[in-house]
């Protein structure tokens, strides 16, 4: 990638290794609390750990052949797709002059430290459509699958200089598609995902007549929280460098979601009669969802427009499984899917070089911005495409993984609660005398 | 012997308590319990979707007293629970066949 030699600067080095770390924390703990929270008090335990095991599956797989599927350089023929999985399987062969971000002097391990996370975090998101009711076996082969054949070919379309890049036939015909942290490769891919593997696991026992209601609003507020400043780290940290874009990604997830959190809020007021904490935490994450394909593609006003629309469409379109019938238990595709469409969309409106903001080589103004209709042609394309190529590739997987292994648990499991059923433990010891005993020890 | 027991609302067991500390009572047992009465429940609304809550949150106290002493227990309860609103609770009593002290074995009025 990198004709010249080498050259480490410490300052976007630091950054990218301390934006790695918080977008890790998004996950563990971010998510984990956050979905956490919003199950019954007998699933918490399980869901934890599926989002545990989301980090633990996808970030040994990255390390072995992801990166390499990802972000190997190669990008003809069958490469516009995916890279190849083997030129630096294990991370072996891999020096700093082919490093991702080896044009700002970060080091090839950190920069796939940095997109470890991203992996990582696209898989957890789905965790949260599925909740109460998966085998936790069926999840992780599910997770190898998944990010095998869907994550890394979308990351390698739209990041690695494939279909969807600005080397491809998009970009060509149109202009070049605008995703500046994953608005496509990350929420609208994790949302259409979520979408596919909900509808084929089926409705939860008693859903939605049953009352579900969230265990423990707290841990949703504490997920909600963590996310929003891991969130920094994921779109600030997109830039690849230390400098005023990463700035400007900075600013642009600050004001969206403040302005996403109060428009989901105002939203309930006028709904339902009050504004909710449950609101705020989603507001936040809608926001955030939102503005990161546009993180630095906008100025202050365009992030603000996103996170309102963000905000009062996410907040409606978490009523849409009602609707439909379909039970995407913590509503991935009422703020991952919808608020990725929005961002993607908007950014066809909104985008602009000025005060500060980035636009790709090939890539236009938005409409409002004088650029005319090319670029939001062009993100409409590839919001379509990135909701079928999820969407069906998941489905696939997940009749296929349903016909070796089955997907659900036992209903009686399912009733008496996934976490003894699956993990044989309790979340909380709320009675002062259980009147059982050590059965046997284990000696050291 | 006769077992009084109340239900009220959680905010009310202070002063109940110290009402029937008042009243010469040495000891009760007190526990968390939900139900319902005339009240009915409330809603919640979570995320656009609302949830009838039909169970509110209650405190159950028991006390097991002598004879002559039930109503006079069961009047210090009821006055220091008492809000005037629906949801205030009932304080039944029923009679008691017998009554042991672990400790002791101290068995009858003894053992109160």
């Amino acid at each position: 990638m990198a004709a010249d030699a080498f050259k480490l600067d410490t300052g976007n080095t630091a950054w990218m290794m301390t934006s790695a770390v918080i977008v890790l924390m998004m996950t563990v703990p971010g998510l984990a609390f956050f979905y956490g929270g919003m199950v019954r008090s007998k699933s918490v335990l399980n869901m934890m750990v599926m989002n545990f095991v989301a980090a633990g599956v996808v970030g040994f797989i990255w390390i072995l052949y992801g990166y390499s599927m990802t972000f190997s350089t190669d990008t003809s023929g069958i490469n516009e797709i995916f890279a190849n999985p083997f030129k630096y399987f294990g991370l072996v062969g891999l020096t700093d002059d082919n490093s991702l971000l080896g044009g700002g002097g970060v080091p090839a391990l950190v920069a796939v430290g940095f997109q470890a996370t991203f992996a990582v975090i696209t898989v957890a998101l789905i965790t949260g459509a599925i909740a109460d009711r998966i085998k936790l076996g069926s999840w992780i082969a599910f997770s190898a699958v998944w990010v095998t054949a869907v994550y890394f070919p979308l990351a390698h379309m739209v990041w690695g200089g494939g279909l969807l890049s600005g080397d491809g036939p998009i970009a060509s015909a149109l202009s070049t598609p605008i995703d500046f942290a994953g608005g496509t490769v990350v929420h609208i891919d994790a949302g259409a995902a979520g979408l596919a593997l909900a509808l084929i696991l089926g409705r939860r026992k008693g859903w939605p007549k049953e009352p579900m209601r969230p265990h423990n609003l707290p841990y949703v507020m504490l997920g909600a929280a963590l996310l929003w400043v891991g969130w920094f780290g994921f779109n600030a940290g997109s830039e690849g460098a230390a400098d005023g874009t990463a700035g400007r990604a900075w600013i642009n997830t600050f004001v969206a979601t403040c302005v996403a959190m109060l428009a989901w809020m105002a939203t309930e007021k006028f709904r339902d009669g009050k504004a909710t904490s449950l609101g705020a935490a989603s507001g936040v994450v809608a926001g955030l969802v939102a503005i990161t394909p546009a993180a630095a593609a906008v100025d202050s006003y365009g992030a603000m427009i996103i996170g309102l629309v963000a905000g009062v469409l996410c907040a409606l379109a978490v009523g849409l499984k009602f609707r439909f019938g379909f039970d995407d238990a913590l509503d991935v595709v009422g703020v991952h899917l919808v608020g990725g469409i929005v961002g993607t969309v908007l950014i066809g409106f909104l985008a602009t070089d000025k005060q500060g903001g980035f636009l790709p080589e090939g890539a236009e103004r938005g409409l409002l911005y004088g650029g005319g209709v090319t670029q939001l042609a062009t993100q409409v394309v590839v919001a379509a495409i990135a909701v079928v190529f999820s969407f069906v590739l998941t489905y696939v997987i997940g009749l296929i993984i349903k016909a070796i292994t089955g997907l659900r648990v036992a209903e009686a499991d399912e009733v008496g609660g996934v976490d003894f059923a699956l993990h044989g433990e309790t979340a909380y010891d709320t009675t002062p005398a259980t009147g059982g005993r050590v059965k046997e020890g284990i000696s050291a | 012997m006769k077992l009084v027991t109340a239900i009220i609302q959680p905010h009310r067991l202070d002063d109940v308590k110290s009402a029937l500390e008042a009243a010469g009572v040495k000891g009760m047992t007190v526990s968390e319990a939900s139900g319902y009465g005339r009240q009915k429940g409330h809603t919640e609304v979570y995320r656009g979707a609302e949830y009838t809550v039909d169970l509110v949150p209650k405190v159950r106290v028991e006390v097991l007293v002598d004879d002559p002493d039930a109503s006079a227990v069961t009047e210090a309860i009821v006055s220091a629970s008492q809000t005037g609103k629906i949801g205030d609770g009932k304080v039944w009593t029923v009679p008691v066949d017998a009554v042991t002290r672990v400790r002791t074995g101290e068995t009858g009025a003894e053992a109160l």
